[in-house]
């Protein structure tokens, strides 16, 4: 009897390590390959030791061809245009041109970039005014917890939902104004004159746009950020309001001035540990911000001054690294685009587990000083 | 608070901190923590509240500048509490005005994670004062007033934190003074120090006592003797018994008392 249960003890935790190790296999295989294939994409054996080229250009058509003594080459477009001009009669043979496999990967760094950057700025601005009311304001009972439910609820709708309505409700809805010299009169409900300079506030919705890729981004992190907010409120002691009110604070200047300054690190921390959970999101963007490819970095080329100028900015369309690896990866080229690929995807990587690391590394940072 | 006359002319024939009756609980009425409190207590003397732990003699500190209201589900369900002539509980009563005039220290010290002047500053800036004489000025009569300038004057702009604990406490005296309250409520100021340090918050007792009201909760016997002009034993959420600190000690008239204060309990 007491063998029997022996071995089926055994049994079991074979089984259990078997899991675990299949899991670390999984784990080892995936990180493995990357960095395996994406590695020589982004370093180079000599200095500067990285593939400056990789970082300097934007994604392009990528020409592949046999020159007249039979060596395959892969050029760049621009690259090709120059072979070309150099070698006037030079016959290709085999020739094809793969789209969005050559050139680098700044323009969708930029682009993710910037989605981030905007992102986190509308999540902080809502997540932390949402967090103060329920903490610091809102009188318990039910409308808190309905509050609650509502906001736990948003962290279970899938992302292409996200980007559905995001596309609906900014892109489309023209409730939200942009600044411009040319408004859109089919679609601006409003349109005021701006003075000088002959612009418009045009009331047309910002169409697929970083702001509104930013702020559907936002919204989807918004269970994470508020959740990280209260927390972060909650942490101040008690004593501390105390004090502030003891002294005829009102609720709000208690709230400014004693418990913020205290709760500001931990927000800080919990908005980029919840940004890195969406910088990788493709379905939120694929309608409200990202195109497929552009030719110049959103900054260049822009018209207007001023205002004008950021809000040109602001409602282009953006190249971004997940919508870039999503087409990629459907795209025909086998090798040829194989490199693109692997080296997108390897400092997709790079950049994610680093924001999170971060992230951690001021956690406990904050949480050491705390104590 | 709105000065109206007839509650200037009650102010006058009235002590300053008049509770009438009071009752309260913090859970919505179910049980009591306080149960029919009357008490009075007159400007410019000092009352310590003693009692076993439980009995309501912080919860009644609380309600004077209206603490409590940051608790759920704690209310007053009977009675009033009249501060200055005026129920502190009328909706026509700013409580932000109630604070200002009636200051509170902690059981635990808690000067904010800020320099040792931006905490003494706090409370003038809070309500509008922008001049920096003035704040200068203001800062360093409290800290004086506190007996701590002498300790801190070279090192105003280092963080509060850096202090020792008696230190920090009477610098949440100063930062109280700095208000400009007619009351202080003091909420066993010194039960998170060391001795010494307990002495040094005593003499300062001793000396605000001239120009503030002050109600005093602790658990020592001796400081309750030492610093207070009148005492009240509390028992229970009740009023046990209240009156000159020399007579509760030397010759209490109820047996509870005489018991708790010999030790017999509590």
């Amino acid at each position: 009897m007491r063998g029997r249960w022996r071995s089926a003890d055994k049994l079991l935790t074979l089984g259990f390590s078997i899991g675990t190790y299949f899991l670390l296999f999984c784990v080892g295989a995936i990180f493995g390959k990357i960095v395996m294939e994406g590695a020589p994409v982004l370093l180079r054996s000599e200095a500067p030791y990285v593939n400056t080229n990789f970082f300097s250009k934007s994604p392009m058509t990528l020409h592949e061809f046999k020159d007249e003594e039979g060596r395959l080459l892969r050029l760049d477009h621009d690259e090709y245009r120059q072979y070309r001009k150099n070698n006037p009669g030079a016959v290709l043979l085999e020739e094809r041109s793969i789209s969005h496999a050559g050139g680098g990967i700044l323009g969708p760094l930029v682009g993710t970039a910037m989605l981030v950057v905007l992102c986190m700025g509308m999540a902080l601005v809502l997540g932390i005014s949402t967090a103060i009311y329920m903490v610091e304001f809102a009188r318990g009972g039910r409308l808190l917890s309905t509050l609650r439910l509502a906001i736990m609820n948003l962290a279970g709708v899938p992302s292409i939902v996200f980007g559905l309505f995001g596309f609906a409700f900014f892109c489309l809805s023209p409730v939200f104004p942009v600044l411009t010299t040319e408004p859109d009169w089919d679609r601006s409900i409003l349109t005021l004159p701006v003075w000088p300079g002959g612009g418009y506030l045009s009331f047309q919705g910002w169409g697929s746009s970083l702001l509104a890729g930013g702020a559907t981004l936002a919204i989807m992190v918004l269970p994470i950020m508020v959740a990280a907010c209260e927390e972060a409120l909650k942490a101040v002691p008690r004593g501390v309001r105390e004090a502030s009110l003891a002294l005829g604070a009102s609720r709000w200047t208690c709230v400014r001035t004693a418990v913020l300054p205290q709760a500001a690190p931990g927000m800080l921390t919990a908005s980029v540990l919840g940004v890195t959970r969406v910088a990788g999101e493709t379905a939120p963007i694929l309608f409200t911000a990202a195109v497929l490819s552009r030719a110049t970095l959103p900054w260049e080329n822009l018209e207007g001054s001023g205002l004008f100028w950021v809000s040109n900015l602001l409602t282009q369309k953006v190249e971004a690294l997940p919508y870039h690896i999503y087409i990629i990866s459907g795209q025909p080229g086998g090798e040829a685009i194989d490199h693109m690929r692997y080296g997108s995807v390897l400092l997709f990587l790079i950049l994610v587990i680093g924001l999170a690391m971060v992230s951690v590394i001021l956690r406990s940072r904050h949480r050491k000083d705390s104590h | 608070m709105p000065d109206d006359a007839p509650a200037t002319a009650r102010a006058e024939e009235e002590a300053i901190i008049v509770i009438d009756n009071l009752s309260f609980s913090y859970d919505g009425g179910r049980t009591a923590a306080l149960r029919g409190v009357t008490l009075e207590i007159q400007a410019g003397l000092t009352t310590a509240f003693i009692g076993p732990s439980g009995c309501g003699k912080s919860t009644l500190l609380r309600c004077l500048n209206r603490m409590n209201d940051l608790v759920e589900k704690a209310a007053i369900t009977s009675g009033q509490i009249r501060i200055m002539g005026h129920d502190i509980h009328d909706p026509k009563v700013d409580v932000i005005e109630l604070r200002k005039q009636v200051g509170m220290i902690f059981q635990k010290y808690n000067p904010f994670p800020k320099s040792i002047y931006d905490n003494v500053a706090y409370g003038p800036r809070v309500q509008g004062v922008r001049d920096k004489a003035k704040l200068a000025h203001l800062v360093e009569d409290s800290l004086r007033k506190a007996a701590l300038w002498d300790e801190v004057r070279d090192r105003l702009d280092q963080s509060a934190l850096s202090l020792s604990g008696g230190q920090q406490q009477r610098l949440c005296i100063a930062r109280t003074i700095a208000v400009k309250p007619k009351i202080i409520l003091m909420d066993e100021p010194c039960s998170a120090l060391d001795p010494i340090a307990t002495a040094r918050i005593e003499e300062l007792i001793a000396e605000l006592q001239e120009e503030f009201t002050i109600v005093i909760v602790t658990h020592n016997m001796q400081q309750a003797a030492r610093v207070s002009d009148q005492t009240a034993f509390f028992n229970m959420g009740e009023l046990v018994e209240c009156g000159e600190t020399a007579r509760i000690f030397g010759n209490p008239s109820v047996k509870q008392t005489e018991d708790y204060i010999s030790g017999r309990f509590g």
